[in-house]
């Protein structure tokens, strides 16, 4: 039986698989090539006597499900209630990669950035300020090279932490223009019957895209509450 | 309408907030100098362009099997003297104790040298092979290649993703057909799976590059042969290539019509490879992993194979028999019985076909040591093999059903017996008209 369950996510070819073999000390070839991830997998390691379960989602650059890898990925971040979520992330192509944090962080706020392949980022001579970059966001963010195993203690340290309770984070809000808000918070009201653990706010923005795959899941969830 | 048109506009402002965002904080936070040269942008236009970029893959597919072939040469030699000194070894301890004749040869003559065959010849292959595919793969480079590769498939009807699924393939089909649920269009993925054995796994590599090397540049130097063996196995490789188009195209207008579907590709950045991690990975991973199942297969295989090759019907043995039943299709096909029914038997693992070859040769013709690639060229040529048999052995090699493995795989992702046996039964097929033709051509 594990103590926590954590989700690691991010964009394909960010190092992911590496960050997952690394901290379960699997050995699966991790090759160069995107969509290798098409299931989760599974791993589990230990740290400070407790037993981590980490599940290793497709590499997506968005949650919006417009593909079988990008469902799978927000279904499980969304309903498999993972205790955290870690979003490997590219430091040299930020731009592309945070896209991707900012629609996790909307979903929940247990969230640390892995801000990995920093480097290459240092390579090409690009330099990120991670303090910075956590202040922005609002939750931990964590330099790292995986290939190399360097920084992985500190993102041990940081998800035993966010699980603990022991950081409070406070994730970055989006504020979407007036016309939406006003819809997202009307239907928010109606939203009232869903489960705490579902983010109503964005199950909303949900709804205003017209995702239908959402409410499968949703179902789901509220069946479990209420049964 | 209005409502979807209302989704729709919901959605775009959703999208630009989100990219709004991500811009202004990545500005926030990233400082970029003087980035200099692209590098990988420079790269990339090369091997990715119009007139280079099929000779360049043609020319590193060369390369790596050049190197392969050299390099195998040597340490293939001295591990099969290893075995055959240690045969010798064996022998002398069985004629010690006294152990009865059978079991002599079921244990010595038929297991061990099936085994000490399976791994002099396809160890050093492998372990040269796989790292430096792994290599390539680290590097970045197969993504490019699907790049090159994605108009030829489109044309063909199926999607441009299959060059990663055949990619897979290389290393293993059943690895190759797993790797097809990438691609999301269910008819799309059915022409990935069931094409996905035109292109040769690491089972057939070896005897690809064994046959190559004996028979396909004999009479010439030695530097150039090695080249010339390096050519003619690229050369299957690129008919393998062109006969998953031909099929995936006649698919796509018969049995699984439609257009194909447009995607995503991300050209990964270049990294440089872990040199060490890769030569670790890819030797137990993929050599001690392939030859493993090899040598799992061959050891019971040489066992029933001794035992089919000494129990006789009347005057003839009973793989005699079974040869001779098949001789007569062999013969249309350039090949002979023996070598059919070493495809047949070989069914749980391309790896054990050329081990059961040799082992039916064997029990049929004169012990001979088998302790090189000339003495094993010189066993083929006494049972009456030309250039034309080892040419059509490759293709028959390229061209036939999948193994037990890749079937059970195909089996477990359609969900369907009628897919699974049309993926055993169209390569088959296809197979056997090639080394017709070409048979008859040349005869």
């Amino acid at each position: 039986m594990s103590d926590y369950l954590i989700s690691l996510a991010g964009n394909p070819n960010t190092g992911k698989s590496t960050v997952f073999n690394r901290l379960t000390g699997l050995k699966q070839h991790t090759g160069n090539w995107p969509g290798k991830t098409v299931l989760q997998a599974w791993g589990f390691y230990r740290y400070q006597n407790e037993q981590y379960t980490l599940v290793d989602l497709p590499g997506t650059y968005s949650l919006l499900a417009h593909s079988p890898e990008e469902q799978v990925a927000r279904d499980f971040i969304c309903f498999g209630q993972p205790d955290a979520t870690v979003v490997v992330v590219d430091a040299t192509s930020l731009e592309r990669n945070l896209n991707l944090v900012l629609q996790v962080l909307e979903i929940t706020s247990q969230v640390v950035v892995c801000l990995n392949l920093v480097d290459e980022a240092k390579r090409k001579n690009i330099q990120v300020n991670a303090a910075k970059l956590g202040d922005e966001l609002g939750v931990p963010v964590v330099e790292t090279v995986a290939r190399r195993g360097i920084g992985l203690k500190e993102l041990q340290e940081q998800i035993h932490l966010l699980v603990h309770g022991k950081i409070k984070t406070n994730p970055l809000k989006i504020h979407y223009p007036p016309e939406l808000e006003n819809k997202i918070s009307d239907l928010i009201k109606q939203l009232h019957y869903l489960p705490e653990s579902l983010n109503k706010r964005w199950v909303a923005l949900r709804l205003l895209e017209g995702d239908q795959s959402i409410l499968r899941g949703i179902q789901e969830v509220t069946r479990l509450a209420f049964s | 309408m209005r409502l979807a048109d209302n989704y729709e506009k919901n959605g775009d402002l959703i999208v630009t907030t989100l990219y709004d965002y991500a811009r202004r904080i990545a500005n926030q936070v990233t400082v970029v100098k003087d980035q200099g040269r692209d590098w990988d942008q420079l790269i990339d236009d090369l091997v990715t362009s119009k007139y280079f970029g099929y000779p360049l893959m043609f020319l590193l597919l060369g390369v790596v099997f050049w190197i392969t072939i050299v390099g195998a040469n040597c340490p293939s030699q001295l591990l099969s003297d290893l075995f055959f000194w240690f045969e010798g070894q064996l022998t002398f301890v069985f004629q010690l104790v006294q152990a009865p004749e059978w079991l002599y040869g079921l244990l010595v003559l038929g297991v061990y040298r099936g085994l000490s065959w399976v791994v002099s010849v396809m160890l050093p292959p492998m372990a040269i092979f796989f790292p430096l595919f792994t290599l390539l793969e680290d590097l970045g480079y197969l993504p490019r290649v699907a790049f090159n590769l994605d108009h030829l498939f489109k044309r063909s009807g199926a999607h441009g993703k299959m060059s990663l699924t055949m990619s897979m393939g290389f290393g293993c089909n059943a690895a190759g057909v797993i790797a097809a649920r990438i691609i999301e269009s269910p008819r799309e993925r059915l022409i990935a799976i069931l094409t996905n054995n035109f292109v040769p796994c690491n089972g057939r590599f070896p005897g690809l590059i064994a046959m190559s090397s004996m028979f396909m540049a004999v009479g010439i130097s030695m530097a150039s042969s090695s080249l010339v063996s390096a050519l003619v196995v690229a050369s299957i490789v690129i008919t393998g290539i062109m006969i998953t188009l031909a099929i995936s195209w006649l698919l796509s207008r018969t049995l699984l019509k439609g257009e194909s579907s447009s995607f995503t590709l991300e050209l990964p950045p270049y990294r440089k490879p872990q040199v060490i991690t890769v030569l670790i990975r890819s030797f137990f991973d993929r050599t001690i992993f392939v030859l493993w199942r090899a040598v799992k297969v061959a050891a019971p295989a040489g066992a029933l194979i001794w035992f089919l090759a000494n129990i006789t019907v009347g005057e003839y043995s009973f793989i005699a028999y079974l040869a001779d039943f098949l001789d007569p299709l062999g013969r249309i096909m350039g090949l002979d019985g023996v070598i059919l029914l070493a495809f047949i038997l070989g069914l749980p693992a391309n790896e054990i076909v050329i081990p059961i070859m040799v082992m039916t040769y064997l029990s049929e013709g004169a012990m001979i040591e088998l302790d090189s690639l000339s003495a094993f060229r010189q066993l083929l040529l006494d049972q009456g093999w030309t250039w034309l048999t080892a040419l059509n052995f490759m293709l028959f090699s390229l061209l036939h059903f999948p193994c037990g493995t890749t079937l059970l795989t195909i089996k477990k992702e359609t969900g369907s017996k009628k897919w699974t046996i049309l993926a055993a039964v169209l390569p088959t097929i296809v197979g056997i008209i090639v080394c017709t033709v070409i048979a008859w051509i040349v005869g």
